[in-house]
């Protein structure tokens, strides 16, 4: 792993931030192929293809893809078992 | 459309003085595209196993390949990524003499979903790889094809976008449906061809 | 806190100046820009005359204000949108910027900790975003850069290193060449070493967050070496970025 075109979930923030409101790099996410959890940050990102295409470091497994068309962002989250975040605890409503 | 950036984009101007498909631009070097890590695949344990629609599965290995009529082509290549690159000389052997020495019988198949080491898949019409239209490419420019860029052989579909020469092919999965591929799930186009600029589902 | 999609916004290039040869700050006014953590970045977009776009991640090089952000782009090989901000882009010229965005590479003043700041080649631009958002709040946080580039005329933003180095603020800053430095240098031009790394704890005692920033292989060197000397992983965080897709 010492490709140096091979870049981190970092680079997602901006396009994960079109579809979610928390802040998903920082998220911690578990492999849905070998159980490794870690921060999405800190997965392998390949971005030089059609798409970005987020990589377990543990397993190389497809974590997450994202695409960027003329008007859409296209999310694939297959590899990904779950996702934590913070729960909101400002502004939180009763339902 | 957002904002006009004054003096951007007019690299794509360069047409190398043909054609180009329309958003693309000449590029001279050859750039590596990757969805993963390279694979590296010896020779002696590479594989190809074509599938036809009746279960069947027939295979070649390395020696079987070198064993079938070559041939060189020279062609364009377009990326769906906006470059693109004139005059690159292959050799490999054609998918239709592959598959005429494989089969048996004519296929039913209208679909092929093409598979590769590190599991990438593209999806064509069948008759796309047929008619001297798509290789088995095993060397580039006179040389035995890198890793880096699909070697052992990669798939060389030269009149698609290039997502659909998929490199480290180690399948055909000849269908009666047309299932998606890796791109082709997420936001491409099913079929690609970059003279009507079909990047995106939908185009 | 709860937001909503982050909107594009237009910006106007106020001014910009080469750092070295093949990287420039550009200083963008953004009306609207509501200020960010240091570390963090934002996306650029560019859209040409027949409506093509290109979109592109970078960090975010000024500490935070309102309506305006400055970045340090680096020249990437077949970089169409680096290219265009190093080379082509001029004062009033416009553009859109998207952000901030990131959470995970960010220094806030109100940590107190001990930082140690490692930085290959243009990976200073987030970490000299969090020596600036130091140095503007007045914190007292001991910070330490080791400052990795192939020779002395790579350095970006020398002359600010040198006043901060100098101010007597509590910031040490140490220079790796990997490729040649300068006549009376001690250190020998060469990759990170281990011994760089412990001399970074006889500056700041043990660092209490290490933000590593720079090329995948660098990041993965510099990593390993504090996790060798005996960092925790926890206190470890890193951003790669290449030196395609720009």
């Amino acid at each position: 792993m010492d490709d140096e075109r091979v870049l981190d979930g970092n680079v997602l923030a901006g396009d994960l931030g079109a579809v979610f409101t928390a802040e998903m790099t920082s998220a911690t996410v578990t492999c849905a192929g070998c159980g490794d959890a870690g921060a999405l940050a800190q997965a392998v990102a390949y971005v030089d293809a059609p798409g970005t295409v987020l990589r377990c470091r543990g397993c190389e497994g497809v974590l997450a893809r994202v695409v960027r068309t003329r008007d859409e962002v296209w999310l694939e989250l297959r590899g990904i078992r779950s996702i934590r975040v913070p729960a909101p605890t400002v502004g939180a409503s009763p339902a | 459309m957002g904002v006009v950036s004054r003096g951007f984009g007019s690299r794509r101007d360069d047409d190398g003085g043909r054609p180009l498909p329309p958003g693309q631009y000449l590029t001279e070097d050859f750039p590596v595209l990757s969805a993963g890590p390279t694979q590296v695949v010896d020779t002696d344990r590479w594989r190809l196993d074509v599938r036809d629609v009746d279960g069947s599965t027939h295979s070649i290995d390395w020696a079987g390949l070198m064993a079938l009529p070559s041939e060189e082509v020279t062609v364009d290549l377009h990326c769906v990524t906006r470059w693109s690159k004139h005059d690159t000389t292959w050799r490999g052997v054609s998918v239709e003499v592959l598959l005429d020495s494989l089969l048996e019988e004519e296929t039913e198949a209208e679909f092929a979903l093409v598979r590769c080491y590190g599991d990438y898949t593209t999806n064509l019409p069948l008759e796309d790889l047929l008619d001297g239209k798509a290789w088995i490419a095993y060397e580039y420019d006179g040389d035995e094809l890198r890793a880096e860029h699909g070697g052992p052989a990669r798939l060389l579909v030269p009149h698609l976008y290039l997502w659909k020469s998929a490199k480290w092919v180690n399948g055909i999965e000849l269908r009666q449906d047309d299932e998606p591929g890796f791109w082709e799930t997420l936001g491409y186009h099913e079929y690609g061809d970059p003279w009507l600029e079909q990047r995106y589902s939908g185009d | 806190m709860r937001r909503t999609s982050t909107p594009w916004l237009r910006a106007r290039v106020a001014s910009a100046w080469l750092e070295t040869r093949t990287a420039r700050t550009l200083v963008l006014d953004v009306p609207g820009w509501p200020g960010h953590d240091a570390g963090q970045h934002l996306d650029v977009r560019l859209t040409a005359e027949d409506g093509y776009q290109a979109q592109r991640s970078y960090s975010i090089a000024s500490a935070s204000a309102t309506d305006r952000v400055e970045l340090t782009v680096q020249k990437v090989p077949r970089g169409e949108v680096s290219s265009y901000l190093v080379d082509v882009a001029r004062e009033g010229d416009e553009l859109e910027v998207r952000g901030p965005v990131g959470g995970w590479f960010r220094w806030t003043p109100d940590d107190e900790r001990a930082v140690s700041l490692v930085a290959g080649g243009s990976g200073v631009v987030p970490v000299m975003a969090m020596l600036r958002a130091r140095q503007q709040a007045g914190s007292t946080a001991p910070f330490h850069l080791l400052y990795s580039t192939r020779t002395p005329d790579h350095v970006i933003y020398a002359d600010e290193l040198y006043r901060i180095a100098t101010s007597g603020t509590g910031v040490e800053i140490a220079y790796v060449f990997t490729r040649g430095g300068l006549p009376d240098d001690v250190r020998a031009p060469g990759r990170l070493t281990a011994a760089d790394v412990a001399a970074v704890e006889a500056s700041i005692g043990r660092p209490g967050r290490v933000f590593v920033c720079g090329p995948n292989p660098f990041v993965e060197t510099a990593t390993r070496l504090f996790l060798d000397a005996g960092h925790p992983a926890s206190i470890v965080r890193t951003e790669r970025f290449g030196p395609t897709g720009g």
